[in-house]
């Protein structure tokens, strides 16, 4: 069961239209390191986890990834109002308005569009929580990419933070590791 | 402004107490932890039932009542629409 709340983790705001950046933050949406595949890699692997303590930072980080993708959302909903077709056509973005207007849509920045197979599920707790490790790690790599590629003040401040967000995450999916392992030693599962 | 502050107020505490969470999930015994997390989780409730008896709901699904005479749910405005 989840329960919406009609607020958003962080406030964001833009400095104003910028279909270029929104065509670059999108990534974060539906890319093979963005908030859609995290948010559903870890409420997946949920239901193969041998410990409660794993089960339940899995469903928390999930749920907050929820949180991110709205958040990716609305930047890439933000930088998008008020942009002309003439800006957005100029910007490079004129494929994905041919295909969604301003609406949203998961794709990388390349217009290639989300796969379940961004996402693993082996059934072997140690191997996905390593999954976990290397998703963060990489969704904090891009993150920095499009904190170099940003030219909105406002919109760099929001990347900043989900990036500090997928550092904190690594480090809980770490504890969570080792906790695993230690289980794993004392069932003699090797 | 107030209606933002006291939103403000509410991301701050709720993020505050998300971040404990995620630390208790891994280290369930830790006393400081569970104690800061039950005072926020106490200004928290203070918070949002301000926020809710003025400007309307912030959950569904009962999770938060509905003063007034219409459903305020469908008039208060979409996260990504708020101008902060």
């Amino acid at each position: 069961m989840w329960v919406y709340e009609k607020k958003l983790q962080i406030p964001v705001r833009v400095c104003g239209p910028n279909p270029r950046l929104a065509s670059y933050i999108i990534t974060q949406y539906g890319g093979p390191e963005g908030e859609l595949g995290a948010s559903l890699r870890y409420l997946n692997m949920r239901y193969s986890m041998p410990t409660n303590k794993a089960k339940g930072i899995l469903t928390d980080i999930g749920t907050e990834e929820l949180a991110h993708m709205e958040i990716v959302a609305t930047l890439v909903h933000k930088l998008l109002e008020g942009a002309s077709v003439e800006q957005i056509k100029a910007a490079g973005w004129g494929s994905h308005y041919a295909d969604h207007d301003k609406a949203l849509w998961w794709e990388n920045a390349a217009g290639v569009p989300w796969v379940a197979a961004y996402v693993s599920a082996t059934g072997d707790p140690v191997a996905d929580l390593q999954e976990n490790l290397a998703a963060e790690a990489k969704a904090r790599a891009v993150y920095e990419n499009l904190i170099r590629l940003s030219d909105d003040p406002e919109a760099t401040n929001v990347l900043r933070w989900l990036r500090e967000r997928e550092v904190v995450h690594f480090q809980r999916f770490g504890e969570t590791l080792m906790d695993i392992q230690e289980y794993t030693k004392q069932k003699k599962y090797y | 402004m107030a209606q933002y502050q006291l939103l403000m107020q509410i991301m701050q505490l709720e993020f505050a107490a998300l971040e404990l969470n995620l630390f208790l999930d891994t280290h369930p015994d830790c006393q400081e932890a569970l104690a800061q997390y039950n005072k926020i989780h106490q200004e928290l409730m203070q918070c949002k039932h301000a926020y809710e008896q003025t400007y309307g709901p912030l959950c569904n699904f009962g999770f938060s009542p509905n003063t007034g005479n219409y459903w305020k749910w469908v008039e208060t405005p979409w996260p990504w629409e708020i101008k902060y």
